[in-house]
């Protein structure tokens, strides 16, 4: 177990494409730290750079207080967990968890104790002598992680190791790797495209766009303050809903409604502002309110998504079920669950010091300009 | 449904009947007497001369020397059939393991290049291979029966698209788990390449088994004859009003049969394993 530092990391291919772009990120002793991005946004190139499968262009890694740039793979006292697995498909399970521990010349003894216990930690006993095409997706995943446990790492690296398990599996899956994480106290570093797997996993999240980090956080802050617009549409599902507004005397107009701020405007001019779906609630009588035609409704069952526009601005709006649905609604947003980014940068706006988090909620007042 | 069935049964019927009827004639022909063969033609009967026949031909020290027997000949031929099958497959694989998993400069044109020696088969270099092997003095020698014919493009292309369909990433799982080229070579390819092996181990082992121009040139010495020669060595006697050895010929022909077909029979399953499908 060990602290890892990933410091101003750069990953240049050929022809001078920059896969990753001087990333940082220090990675405390037993933490959680997911990768989450697009696809193509250089989150397995940063794992497989920190692995020692790619070179390190630019930078430097460490494990503990060791600089691994150079380091053989198998030196560096990691363990990875592949998306299919790669299980030694001519061995059966028990040699599968042994092979690493056979060629770093581990007693017998010792291998067949780390790997019973690995066994006994992830309920594949039965299967020892059963080869990997005998096995269940789901086993085959717990034999991959199992091969990771039995060398007692200082990191763990998972390459998205959930994305080829069916859906009820992975919910399943992925509570798993959390608690044995959390029991096993070992560092590690987590690669995923989905950002529900972000946001239950990790202690800290780093999301990844085009080879840059736009934001690290603790997921709830990544939720409530998204960094930038990037952020804001890919964590959080249904994805956080992006209008064009602009500000004016303190305050805020979609359109031709008029939201006032209270004089807390982070900025004058256009703005993009943010609305989370669940934010958005249906106005009661003789609130002001904010015409929203509906499109659509999608039935999750616990809740419902309704898509329409306000202003001619596409927004889901989140509701419970039981909400009657008639014609069109009248919604309205509390002001402090407003987010403000930069129409140029689409870098978040703060809104001064006087609107802290711990403002009170103040209800909304709409006026419809004419 | 069932007429279909029939219909099918009909047309494998056909073909298994002209397959083995000319081995079967072969056999029957081979019990009888020469003198019976030569008067009468090839026979479907049993002439009862089976054991005397098979007898001679692999203990009766024959040729000009006489000191080659059918059964040092039978050996000659596995010899030359099992070196040529197992240096191929050592060969190609290692080949086709430095061209898919090393980089190094020009590697996509020395594939090519050993590509197109699939263009240049034995027949057409036989000359100057036969002087390479005259220089090094290796004629009449197993070394030089065998180790010209060992490069195959064939088998290095076989299992260069093998080793090209493994997931890359067991080749990571293995470099993290403290596997060397090596030990990643003998302890995942090599156990991965098992049905592929076989395959290539029975087409190289009959192609080698039936080598005829090959040994003629390179062996003048009759202690390196195979059955192949041999059976050719019977039939040359025909001289002034001698009766060539027909019987004799023929079970030397149905004995250099026997072993390419026990080997496809034995190694039938994972040849055809090794052909369509990749066990992963």
């Amino acid at each position: 177990m060990a602290a890892t530092t990933i410091a101003e990391v750069s990953k240049i291919y050929h022809g001078n494409v920059e896969a990753v772009k001087s990333v940082s990120i220090d990675i405390e002793d037993g933490e959680f730290i997911v990768l989450v991005g697009p696809s193509g946004c250089g989150k397995s190139t940063l794992l497989r750079m920190v692995a020692g499968l790619e070179t390190i262009s630019k930078g430097t890694v460490t494990i503990g207080s060791r600089v691994i740039n150079e380091v053989d793979p198998a030196e560096r006292d990691i363990a990875m967990v592949f998306q299919n697995y790669a299980l030694y498909p001519h061995m059966t399970v028990y040699e599968n968890l042994a092979y690493g521990l056979k060629n770093r010349k581990t007693p017998k003894a010792e291998i067949d104790a780390r790997v019973a216990e690995a066994a006994r930690m992830l309920e594949i006993e039965p299967y020892l002598q059963r080869k990997p095409r005998a096995l269940s997706g789901g086993q085959r995943q717990r034999v991959a992680m199992g091969r990771a446990i039995v060398r007692k790492p200082a990191a763990f690296l998972f390459d998205e190791p959930l994305s080829n398990l069916d859906a009820k599996l992975r919910v399943s899956m992925r509570g798993e790797i959390k608690r044995l994480q959390k029991r096993l106290g070992t560092t590690s570093l987590y690669v995923t495209h989905d950002q529900l797997e972000a946001m239950t996993l990790a202690d800290r999240l780093v999301v990844l766009n085009g080879g840059r980090i736009e934001q690290i956080g603790r997921p709830l802050d990544v939720y409530h303050r998204p960094a930038s617009t990037f952020v804001a549409s890919f964590i959080g599902s249904p994805a956080m809903n992006l209008v064009k507004g602009e500000i004016e005397g303190g305050n805020l107009q979609i359109g031709l409604y008029r939201i006032e701020l209270g004089g807390r405007a982070p900025v004058k001019g256009p703005v993009t502002v943010g609305l989370r779906a669940e934010d958005l609630k249906l106005a009661g009588v003789g609130e002001d309110a904010m015409l929203f035609q509906v499109d659509y409704v999608e039935e999750l069952g616990a809740q419902r998504l309704v898509h329409g526009t306000i202003e001619g601005q596409a927004l889901t709006i989140a509701l419970s079920p039981e909400t009657p649905l008639s014609g069109d609604l009248a919604v309205t947003i509390a002001v402090d669950r407003l987010h403000f980014f930069s129409t140029e940068t689409g870098k978040r706006l703060e809104r001064g010091t006087s609107f802290g988090n711990d403002a009170p909620v103040e209800a909304l007042r709409l006026e419809t300009a004419s | 449904m069932y007429r279909t069935k029939i219909f099918d049964h009909i047309i494998l019927l056909l073909g298994v009947f002209i397959m083995v009827a000319p081995v079967v004639v072969a056999f029957m022909t081979s019990t009888h007497e020469a003198a019976d063969i030569h008067r009468n033609g090839l026979s479907l009967t049993w002439g009862g001369h089976f054991v005397e026949t098979y007898q001679t031909v692999l203990t009766r020290e024959g040729g000009f020397t006489g000191k080659i027997t059918g059964f040092n000949m039978m050996l000659n031929s596995m010899i030359l059939g099992l070196g040529f099958a197992v240096g191929k497959i050592v060969l190609s694989m290692l080949a086709a393991y430095a061209l898919v998993y090393f980089r190094f400069p020009l590697a996509t044109f020395f594939f090519w290049v050993i590509f197109t020696t699939l263009l240049l088969p034995l027949e057409v270099r036989i000359l100057p291979s036969y002087e390479v092997m005259n220089t090094l003095k290796l004629t009449n020698t197993y070394t030089g029966l065998i180790v010209p014919l060992l490069a195959s493009a064939t088998g290095t292309f076989y299992f260069r698209q093998f080793f090209k369909s493994v997931p890359d990433e067991l080749l990571e799982a293995a470099r993290i788990d403290g596997a060397g080229p090596f030990k990643f070579f003998i302890d995942v390819l090599v156990p991965l390449s098992r049905t592929m092996m076989a395959a290539i181990f029975i087409i190289m082992f009959v192609y080698g088994w039936n080598q005829y121009l090959w040994p003629t040139l390179m062996t003048t010495d009759e202690g390196f004859f195979t059955l192949v020669r041999g059976i050719k060595q019977i039939l040359l006697v025909w001289v002034g009003s001698n009766i060539p050895d027909y019987n004799e010929a023929f079970a030397l022909a149905i004995l250099a049969m026997l072993p390419p077909v026990m080997i496809v029979v034995i190694f039938q399953r994972w040849f055809i394993k090794g052909l369509t499908e990749s066990d992963k």
